[in-house]
């Protein structure tokens, strides 16, 4: 099956490099010491305790939080102050955010070709066929001419994935995109990012879903207090846990 | 136990009872829902009762529409002052309207006043055809308005002083508007902005204006503002009036705009930012036509009583509506009439303001994406 496919470790080039890795919010050391290695095709679930500091970790990566120390490298280009640099970054790296963050003035198509014309300067019939192609794919084109406000939480969040993907990302960072869903509509979003998932894309995914980490994950990171507790391909991560924090951890979420 | 008149799962939409719907309904729910309510709905009619015909008698049935001077229109009265005289009101309309402009140069007024709307009409209907074209022109407005009315190549010039009455206050209310709003949207982003020198600038000017009064900073422009600039530069006064009148607007405007940026989730400049806009086109997409759309009701507050506060100009020898009114009541031929005189101002400013609110309702309707103003 598909799914057997992707699970393979692909052993393509590395895309993200993180190295000795800091990050200070006043005085709280939020990140400690992290060393990340991502490859090319490569789906990572990171997850957590609350406060252990993954979602801060995946926004390093694109810049919306700024490390103190250490070495992030995305795609060949560190991260520093230089404006330029992080723009090249964040146009190459797509986010879905836990509150889909849609833009409420515009449009569902306006928000998908917003980035790729005033980022990319593409012309806005092109921008526009790419979107609509991508709105087919998370199946909800017939919403493009509506307002978020008028969408549910999952057709949000679809939108929000369709939209990061208008800028044709090499890497996509998902910050726990199912967290703020019914139940009922978890499903839909997931059932987009496993078909995103098989298609390829580079994907550093924080979540919960465990479902999720299990059938599309080749690595899967345990986070605590801001350290990297653990690192496995889930497998072995779910069934033979190596440190009490993620044993204590994971049957705290699988048997509640 | 009743027999249930459909079958579980096949029950209909049925029209609301009658009590719900049409007049009876809408009386019902908003005049006389509670005792209490039935008792204000009745005492407010009884106050529109005893208020407006005996003010519909005095300001048009009994009123007097042409007369020589006040003692004219009194005799034409049953009782001498018993009713309004409009007369003067009317034969003052030139100067309440243009102030001492000449009055062969009053077109100069008129058709600034008529190319205002062209100017606007982009701003206002976003459907219109040839926008960018019409923008242009917006853009160039101020120059061409500016010229007409102050007279330059090819029109003889018309000294400043000779504006006034509503043509003045519009002038001044207008300019002050324009200006003040995206000199208030530069000065809330120089506030919450991560660079420490443009914050502190822009919260001294912000506080310094808003801590002194209007009238304080008028007088400082029409007596001081010359100490201040190199010796041998003239402004004309009423320039120097505009531009306080707008700084003074654009601190108020700043605040206001301020607290619209508060109120935008922080994950709007963040999905922004992901994405790689930069902060300027985050600001320009994204930030901005959310905050003015949450900000009309302050927006709309702020340009009202930037309007009203136009009549100050009178303290400091400028005649505005206001000030042109109160100049004609000393005349003797009509002393004594300040009643029409004052409600002929006050209805003007109510309309000019009340237009503004109503546009603004408009707009707020209009922009609204989330249907919180949309009918049930």
């Amino acid at each position: 099956m598909a799914t057997k496919a992707i699970k393979k470790t692909e052993t393509g080039e590395t895309v993200i490099h993180i190295e000795g890795m800091h990050k200070w919010f006043g005085n709280f050391h939020a990140l400690k010491d992290i060393d990340l290695e991502v490859f090319q095709g490569e789906k990572i679930v990171i997850c957590g305790p609350s406060g252990s500091g993954k979602s801060t970790l995946i926004r390093c990566i694109n810049r919306l939080e700024e490390h103190q120390q250490g070495l992030i490298n995305v795609h060949g280009t560190n991260l520093t102050s230089d404006l330029k640099d992080i723009e090249t970054i964040r146009s190459d790296v797509g986010m879905v955010f836990q509150s889909f963050n849609l833009f409420p003035h515009l449009t569902i198509l306006e928000n998908c070709v917003l980035a790729p014309i005033w980022v990319r300067k593409m012309p806005r019939k092109e921008a526009e066929e790419i979107a609509m192609d991508l709105l087919e794919r998370v199946k909800i084109p017939e919403q493009a001419l509506k307002y978020p406000g008028q969408l549910s939480g999952g057709q949000q969040q679809r939108v929000a994935i369709a939209r990061a993907l208008c800028m044709r990302p090499k890497i996509m960072l998902f910050d726990e995109p199912t967290s703020a869903l019914d139940p009922e509509m978890i499903k839909e979003v997931l059932d987009t990012m496993i078909e995103l998932a098989q298609d390829g894309m580079t994907m550093l995914v924080v979540t919960h879903e465990m479902g999720f980490a299990r059938k599309v994950a080749n690595r899967v990171i345990f986070m605590d207090a801001g350290e990297i507790i653990e690192e496995n391909d889930p497998e072995t991560f779910f069934n033979k846990p190596q440190n009490d924090r993620t044993k204590l951890f994971l049957s705290q979420i699988l048997n509640h | 136990m009743k027999e249930k008149s459909y079958l579980p799962g096949t029950h209909p939409d049925l029209p609301p009872p009658t009590s719900e719907v049409g007049v009876v309904g809408w009386a019902r729910k908003n005049l006389f829902a509670t005792p209490a309510d039935t008792i204000f709905t009745l005492l407010a009619f009884y106050v529109l009762y005893s208020i407006v015909p005996g003010f519909m008698q005095w300001a048009f049935i009994d009123a007097v529409y042409v007369a020589e001077n006040r003692e004219a229109c009194w005799k034409m009265m049953e009782t001498p002052g018993g009713a309004a005289c409009w007369a003067f009101t009317s034969i003052r309309l030139n100067q309440l309207l243009y102030g001492f402009y000449p009055e062969t140069e009053v077109w100069r007024i008129n058709l600034s006043f008529i190319l205002l709307f062209v100017a606007l009409a982009p701003v206002l209907i976003d459907r219109l055809p040839f926008r960018k074209q019409f923008f242009i022109f917006t853009g160039l407005y101020p120059f061409v308005a500016g010229w007409l009315i102050f007279g330059w190549f090819a029109l003889p010039p018309v000294a400043s002083q000779d504006i006034g009455g509503l043509a003045l206050t519009l002038i001044i209310g207008i300019t002050g508007i324009a200006f003040s709003l995206p000199l208030g949207i530069l000065l809330a982003l120089g506030r919450t902005s991560n660079l420490p020198v443009i914050k502190i600038l822009s919260v001294l000017f912000i506080e310094f204006i808003r801590g002194v009064p209007l009238i304080a900073l008028l007088f400082i422009a029409s007596t001081m503002l010359n100490y201040f600039m190199p010796p041998g530069t003239t402004f004309d006064l009423l320039v120097r009036v505009l531009i306080m009148v707008t700084l003074f607007a654009s601190a108020y405007m700043a605040e206001v705009i301020r607290g619209g940026i508060a109120g935008i989730p922080k994950g709007q400049i963040e999905a922004a930012s992901a994405a790689g806009l930069s902060y300027w086109k985050t600001m320009y997409l994204i930030v901005m036509p959310q905050v003015l759309k949450i900000s009309i009701p302050g927006i709309v507050n702020t340009f009202i009583g930037l309007f009203k506060d136009t009549t100050l100009v009178l303290i400091i020898g400028m005649f505005d509506l206001l000030g042109m009114g109160k100049a004609a009541l000393t005349n003797l031929n009509w002393a004594g009439l300040h009643r029409e005189m004052y409600l002929f101002v006050a209805v003007v400013f109510f309309f000019c303001c009340y237009g503004m609110s109503l546009y603004s309702g408009y707009l707020e309707r209009k922009l609204d994406t989330e249907n919180k103003f949309q009918k049930k």
